[in-house]
């Protein structure tokens, strides 16, 4: 199956969204009158989150499916999907960060629970590298991978629950300010960054996907022609291999 | 039936049939393959490829209804060193749902009955392979797979086990060998591995020891 | 099915008693971190939340040194092989490991809890308060105990078993830390309360959450 159709278009639509998310953040949605110039990094902190959560749970169900069906390439899918999540999450922290700095003085607070949840969710997933490293059968790699993604992937609304209970709230809802709901500006603004975040997430998890696809089928010939010894075995790696034809 | 590991293959496109109480034999040099075959069979493993077909049953789908019929005699003994000989059979009677009373017999049998209070650890090897022999056949299995069966014990000692899992046990056999005389002889299917493919398949007594030989070169 | 996990269960048991490994270090560890937290806190008293703070960091923390523990004897001496050779329902494993490393916390809690009432804990607690202490602890080591059968089971097979083991459970117990937590601070006040219904509520959806997803899951953990 090639991979790697219709990445350019795919490329060029995500960049186009973007760049009319943006400009309409910048210029078209109206400037909060509480919190100024720095709120407009809601409109990559929150998209970031989103897509971020999205792309977990997205990994939790190829997770499933491959400790289902057994098939190797659920479990490439699961892990492509999950440590870009960890990368957006990565960026969801720091600009939650600097939006905390902007709006109450203090980089990191733990009044509000959403931005807690994502920091224990965070956590949990920066094991999983670790944890398929560390396990050297390819096969046991990518089940204990699977079951990894399958228990934190129920765990993340579970956690964000449990948080919100335990703490008081007071994290700015992004979707209902004191006169009941963001403007309609704003909601553009947001909805189409929020798209953008998506296809650009879609996009370099297709563009993944097809250099391992790539670099695979490139081994698979080279042993074909030139025998197993032509091929420098892999060495522990805890990304998910491909296999010879399977 | 092929197993990975993997991007080595370690069973590669292996192909028998065996019947009922006959002794299959396996050779083959250290990391052929023969340790991986029985494992897939005892349904520890599960094939990659291909099917495997026993006692009537496909694995790996039919795997739970073949498991209380195998026995299994491997390289590790499969017993706790802290637990005493008696305990180690107790448990696994009550994992087979097989009277309790039979672990007294089997280790009777065995010659280890006086020893059977102390813990394992404190046996030497000949007597953890007797104990490891007791736990193999007790749920009296239909089918034996048994690794180098008689590594680690003297003459006397594999007398006394040769009724549980020798030629006269009467139970179907697959038995891993690296010696090319005794094993042709209690066997009747000879199967040699070599990197994990089937380089000599034939009925034992039309195999020549010399032939079992020439897999080691 | 009961009757095997009945097996595993006797033999764990009869192991740990035997040759204990878990349940003295857990039960030691956590009143040495109870000295610890004297000099790192400067208190000589606490209550309210710092003491329902001090108690559960303690208790996880001991829960994970049980947890590293869990399977590897099995995965040591082949015992694993053994049981899955035989005709039995790979969830009995999940269930008797469940039970074994509940009753290692339990019996850690009894020396644990009054150690901690002894050396650091202000207020005393009245019987009401001490019950339904009981009744949170309950609820939280089941939930302790799952993870920690799910994570042990995960982590045996890997070459970094000791490191992985907190690092995974850890933060999937959160919820636990968070429930927990807030339902004991009530009881060690100087002026006791109730716990929070709410509290209880939450380790028992998250109890029965990781109930499902370990029995969901925990076949593919022991399987080849």
């Amino acid at each position: 199956m090639l991979y790697g159709t219709r990445l350019r278009a795919l490329a060029l639509l995500t960049a186009v969204t973007l760049t009319a998310g943006f400009a309409l953040a910048f210029f078209y949605a109206p400037m909060d009158a509480d919190q100024g110039f720095m709120q407009k990094i809601f409109y990559v902190h929150v998209p970031l989150a989103i897509v971020a959560l999205c792309g977990f749970v997205f990994g939790g169900i190829m997770g499933i499916q491959h400790l289902r069906t057994r098939e190797q390439r659920y479990d490439l899918r699961s892990y492509v999907a999950i440590h870009l999540s960890l990368v957006l999450g990565a960026g969801v922290l720091i600009t939650g960060a600097i939006w905390a700095k902007a709006s109450w003085g203090h980089w990191w607070v733990w009044d509000e629970p959403t931005l807690v949840s994502f920091l224990i969710v965070f956590l949990l997933y920066a094991t999983y590298q670790p944890l398929r490293f560390s396990i050297e059968d390819p096969e046991r790699q990518a089940r204990y991978a699977s079951v990894f993604a399958v228990v934190a992937g129920a765990f993340v609304p579970l956690n964000f629950l449990a948080v919100r209970l335990a703490q008081s709230y007071t994290h700015p809802r992004v979707f209902a300010t004191t006169n009941g709901g963001l403007p309609d500006k704003m909601k553009l603004a947001f909805y189409v960054c929020l798209l953008g975040m998506a296809a650009l997430y879609v996009t370099l998890w297709k563009y993944e996907m097809a250099s391992k696809h790539t670099s695979a089928q490139l081994r698979s010939l080279r042993r074909k022609l030139g025998g197993e010894d032509d091929v420098a075995p892999r060495g522990r790696t805890a990304a998910p291999s491909l296999g010879t034809s399977r | 039936m092929t197993r990975r590991y993997g991007e080595r293959v370690a069973l590669r496109d292996v192909t028998l049939t065996l019947p009922a109480g006959a002794t299959l034999v396996v050779f083959g040099p250290n990391g052929a393959g023969k340790s991986t075959l029985l494992r897939v069979l005892s349904t520890l493993l599960r094939p990659h490829a291909g099917t495997a077909r026993v006692l009537g049953r496909t694995l790996p789908d039919e795997g739970w209804a073949v498991r209380g019929r195998v026995g299994l005699l491997g390289h590790a003994p499969l017993l706790y060193r802290d637990l005493t000989g008696r305990e180690n059979l107790l448990f696994h009677a009550r994992l087979h749902d097989v009277a309790l009373e039979r672990a007294d017999a089997l280790l009777a049998q065995v010659g280890l009955a006086r020893r059977a209070e102390d813990k394992v650890h404190t046996y030497s090897r000949g007597m953890v392979q007797r104990l490891a022999v007791c736990r193999a056949v007790l749920h009296d299995p239909e089918l034996l797979l048994l690794d180098e069966p008689g590594a680690n014990l003297d003459p006397a000692a594999r007398e006394i086990v040769e009724p549980l899992i020798g030629a006269g046990s009467g139970r179907t056999r697959v038995v891993t060998s690296h010696d090319p005389a005794g094993g042709l002889a209690d066997a009747d299917v000879a199967l040699g591995l070599r990197d994990g493919a089937a380089a000599l398949l034939a009925p034992a007594r039309e195999v020549d020891p010399a032939q079992v030989g020439a897999l080691y070169r | 099915m009961r009757r095997a996990v009945g097996a595993v269960l006797r033999k764990d048991l009869r192991l740990e008693l035997r040759a204990p490994q878990a349940v003295p270090a857990m039960a030691l560890f956590s009143v040495t971190t109870f000295v610890v937290f004297h000099f790192a806190i400067q208190r000589g008293q606490v209550e309210g939340d710092l003491a329902s703070g001090v108690l559960w960091v303690t208790l996880l923390f001991a829960a994970m040194l049980g947890t590293s523990r869990l399977f590897v004897a099995d995965h040591e001496e082949g015992g694993l092989d053994g049981f899955l050779l035989a005709p039995v329902d790979r969830t009995a494993l999940l269930v008797a490991k469940a039970i074994s490393m509940f009753a290692y916390l339990a019996v850690v809690e009894i020396v644990a809890v009054p150690a901690f009432a002894i050396m650091l804990l202000g207020p005393t607690p009245d019987v009401a308060a001490l019950a339904q202490l009981v009744a949170v602890l309950a609820l939280a080591d089941a939930g302790v105990a799952l993870v920690g059968t799910m994570v042990g089971a995960l982590a045996v097979q890997t070459r970094a078993r000791d490191l992985l083991v907190p690092l995974l459970a850890l933060p999937l117990l959160i919820p636990v830390v968070i429930a927990a937590a807030k339902a004991t601070t009530p009881l060690l006040a100087a002026a006791t309360g109730d716990v929070g219904a709410r509290w209880l509520l939450m380790l028992g959806l998250y109890d029965l959450v990781f109930g499902l997803l370990a029995y969901a899951v925990f076949d593919f953990l022991v399987e080849d």
